[in-house]
């Protein structure tokens, strides 16, 4: 037990400390859990409301993982993004830049080279957005703000607005059409992104840094962090991260366009920040932002399903999501 | 346990770190100029200077944040050159900071590990073992925190365990502790000293910063005072007195003017400026009756929760008052915002000047300006030329060392922000300035600057209240004392009725 032969004042105090510590799992800890409380409520809601509309058939519940699974993934880089107290507003139109540079690649020089032509806009872009933020120190929010307009512009720039066909039906199978038995590839895609997003946060140094960088960048920098590095890195994942969910909806769909993955931002910070993820950086968790997401889709499938026209469905959405993050609020 | 450090012995490898001829500039403006310094093992070694003097540019030279321009350093007498922190670490330098260097989302073990995770197979930490570890090392220094804590759940000295483990898990050799007892509460501060002790017979050194003397003497071996970035002396403080070394940091004997009181007249009016009768508010304040003069300096003294902060805030219209009056010049004033404390001529200038005095990161010039904009409004615009011209006649009549009035306030010292917030508020102008414990963490000569500050105020006209807890201070410039006891005025002395410290801490106590 704890040496009492030389008397420490915090040594006599951590005995106050207990109570407040267990206090703290009766009262922080809900707030931390509340996304998969809330996930609980709204699934069991619509499994009763719904019941006749066919909401609990296994093809309706695969239909929601596949409708969220490329959010999913775009939400897990985001996570990392946040985490590190920095914002990217670009993904959603990176996407886009990404399927229809696949596409075209694709049917000019075919496969690898459409493969190629996807990443490397998620890298270019990538880097150019940590490169201004960490070198620079232009805040995250500006520089992919421009970033958004700028991707989305030569998307439509360069295919003249029009859809660009693909034709490969080995990429239409791996990126997002095919199914591994009953299993959709795109619920697999997800859960490969989810997992090792999962671990490398939790458990690699890099995650650390990164909720260290978040959480105190001086801090960080103090004890030996990197904090440009690792702003960089979370920036470059992220849009190499959009780039691959670019080349998912273009298979999926079996074209690129540019309209692909507009608006994917809002619903990737919603996901992150319904997780339980800090939007102040410093706490991030991949399983809470995969619920997050999770939820986001039930609600849009349920409404759905329960008739309500998609004006409405926004409406709801938005309350719902106002409501989670009130309640899973931290002081 | 080898040996203390208190020894005359001093063979080279006795010393844990030496400093020679350190020189470092900033654009151009020198701040050392050929430092010598050194720590033996096993010592605790203060360190203390003015504002400006070079402490803290030193000490982040000797951490690897600052290269120096000129000079040696030789840690165990090995020259060694640092380029990082990571250099300065490697060689068993650390460093307990003022401004904590924890992450508060990450927990007590993630902390002290951070960087040095112990790591398993694929590169996975292993958290547990990093608890362990910690856990370890806690039990060395004898003092119990929990590893797994978030360290945002944990009050601050439990903060500065956190760090002190950090250091010693990288095998730190030599403490550097600025200012430790700051934020601490006396019994916290014990056992801070006994932990130093402790760390000492490990034969770790540690240099301590401090202004505060009474600690010095308490807890160091030697002493190290810097002036103009210079070394003045290092001496054993068995053979130095206080006096001495006060009067090494400021530079001049500061007695005279300082701590000792000045009879002031005082032109008695039949109206008194300020009239408090029977104020009530919350807790705290249950009731409270005094009158202030115009040009009259009263001193408010009273333990930690005697409703001495909260008397001020429901004067400057912060808290609201459940009960009593304020009179103005005999007209009474409704104070229940501080927008209408400010317009009827009452300025606070908080405890807590970082939280509540200042905009950080904004520039002195527009920290200055902020309550005066209305003054340097030409038309609907703000006139940079006049603002420019007002904050620098500010930053002149109040001393405020700054290169320039650009730089954003918190990279000043201490005192000089202390400073920016005084000269914001007496800027407007106003007839009653309550200020709360405006000399906190303050070195002794940009003390009695403020001081003298203080007094030439009272003497424009202004009424003071002066709240604070260091007896001397409220003695050297008080024209009288009230002494606050839960919530209501104990007792009233005109100063020339209290004859020393001690019959004021008497009363105080309430004994």
């Amino acid at each position: 037990m704890a040496p009492t032969t030389t008397p420490t004042a915090p040594a006599g105090e951590a005995a106050p400390a207990r109570p407040r510590g267990l206090a703290r799992i009766g009262e922080l800890d809900w707030r931390r859990y509340v996304i998969y409380i809330g996930f609980v409520v709204v699934f069991l809601f619509f499994a009763v409301l719904l019941r006749d509309e066919g909401f609990l058939t296994v093809n309706n519940l695969l239909n929601i993982f596949r409708q969220t699974a490329i959010i999913t993934v775009i939400a897990v880089a985001m996570t990392y993004v946040i985490a590190a107290a920095e914002i990217d507003l670009s993904v959603g139109s990176v996407a886009g830049l990404a399927s229809v540079c696949t596409a075209m690649a694709l049917s000019r020089w075919g496969l690898a080279a459409g493969i190629v032509a996807g990443l490397a806009v998620g890298l270019i872009v990538g880097a150019i957005n940590g490169g201004l933020v960490s070198t620079l120190g232009i805040p995250s929010f500006l520089v992919t703000l421009g970033m958004l307009g700028i991707a989305a512009g030569i998307a439509q720039w360069i295919t003249a607005s029009a859809p660009q066909p693909i034709l490969n039906d080995v990429y239409n199978l791996v990126f997002g059409s095919g199914n591994l038995g009953p299993i959709p590839g795109l619920l697999l895609w997800s859960a490969v992104f989810v997992v090792v997003g999962a671990v490398v946060l939790a458990k690699t140094r890099f995650g650390r840094q990164v909720l260290a960088t978040g959480g105190n960048r001086t801090a960080a920098e103090f004890t030996g962090v990197n904090t440009r590095r690792i702003k960089f890195s979370v920036l470059l994942i992220s849009g190499v991260v959009a780039s691959i969910a670019g080349m998912l909806y273009a298979g999926r769909l079996q074209s690129g366009r540019f309209q692909w993955g507009t608006g994917d931002e809002l619903s990737a910070i919603a996901a992150v920040i319904l997780g339980g993820t800090s939007l102040f950086g410093g706490y991030g968790s991949i399983i809470g932002t995969l619920f997050g997401s999770l939820l986001i889709g039930l609600i849009n499938n349920g409404l759905i399903l329960a008739g309500l026209e998609a004006s409405q469905q926004q409406v709801v959405r938005g309350v719902i999501i106002i409501l989670a993050v009130a309640l899973a609020r931290r002081k | 346990m080898t040996q203390t450090g208190n020894g005359a012995r001093q063979s080279e490898n006795e010393l844990a770190v030496q400093m020679r001829g350190v020189y470092k500039s900033f654009d151009k403006v020198s701040v050392l100029r050929g430092v010598d310094f050194e720590v033996r093992r096993g010592e605790v070694h203060a360190l203390a200077g003015g504002n400006g003097a070079g402490k803290s540019t030193l000490m982040k030279i000797l951490q690897g944040v600052y290269p120096l321009d000129q000079g040696e350093i030789l840690i165990d007498g090995r020259p060694v050159r640092f380029t990082s922190i990571h250099d300065a670490r490697a060689v068993g330098i650390g460093m307990v900071f003022q401004e904590f260097s924890l992450v508060p989302t990450l927990t007590v073990a993630q902390n002290i590990y951070l960087t040095t995770e112990p790591l398993g197979t694929g590169g996975l930490i292993k958290d547990r073992e990093a608890s362990r570890r910690a856990r370890e090392v806690f039990r060395e220094m004898q003092v119990e925190v929990d590893p797994d804590a978030t360290v945002a759940d944990l009050s601050t000295a439990y903060w500065q365990l956190t760090e002190i483990a950090k250091a010693l898990a990288q095998d730190a050799r030599v403490l550097i502790m600025d200012e430790p007892t700051a934020s601490l509460a006396k019994h916290e501060a014990d056992a801070l000293f006994d932990l130093v002790r402790r760390l000492q017979a490990r034969d770790i050194s540690v240099i301590y910063i401090s202004h505060r003397m009474e600690e010095v003497y308490r807890i160091a071996d030697r002493i190290t005072v810097l002036r103009d970035g210079r070394n003045l002396f290092t001496r054993a403080l068995s053979e130095l007195a206080p006096e001495e070394i006060v009067e090494g940091i400021v530079g001049r004997e500061i007695e005279g003017g300082m701590l000792s009181w000045q009879e002031r007249r005082l032109p008695e009016e039949p109206v008194p400026l300020l009239e408090a009768r029977n104020l009530r508010s919350g807790r705290r304040v249950r009731d409270v009756s005094f009158r202030l003069h115009a040009g009259e300096i009263l001193g408010l003294a009273g333990l930690m929760g005697s409703g001495r902060t909260e008397l001020a805030r429901c004067l400057f219209g912060v808290d609201r008052l459940d009960g009593g009056q304020v009179l103005l010049r005999g007209q009474p004033v409704g104070l229940s915002n501080p927008r209408k404390a400010t317009a009827a001529g009452i300025a606070l200038i908080p405890e807590d000047r970082r939280e509540q005095g200042l905009v950080l990161e904004h520039s002195v010039r527009d920290n200055l300006l902020l309550p005066l904009l209305a003054r340097i409004e030409r038309g609907p615009f703000l006139s940079d030329h006049a603002g420019n011209a007002l904050a620098n006649s500010l930053i002149q009549r109040f001393a405020v060392k700054v290169a320039n009035p650009n730089r954003p306030v918190r990279l000043l010292s201490g005192g000089n922000q202390q400073k920016v917030v005084i000269a914001k508020w007496v800027a407007i102008e106003p007839d009653v300035l309550i200020m709360d414990e405006p000399t906190a963490g303050v070195d002794i000569g940009t003390k009695s600057e403020i001081l003298d500050m203080i007094r030439g105020l009272a003497d424009d006209g202004k009424g003071i209240i002066l709240i604070s807890s260091e007896l001397p201070e409220l003695l050297a410039v008080s024209d009288r004392v009230l002494v606050l006891r839960d919530g209501s005025i104990a007792q009233e002395l005109p100063r020339r009725d209290i004859p020393d410290e001690e019959s004021l801490q008497l009363a105080v106590q309430g004994i």
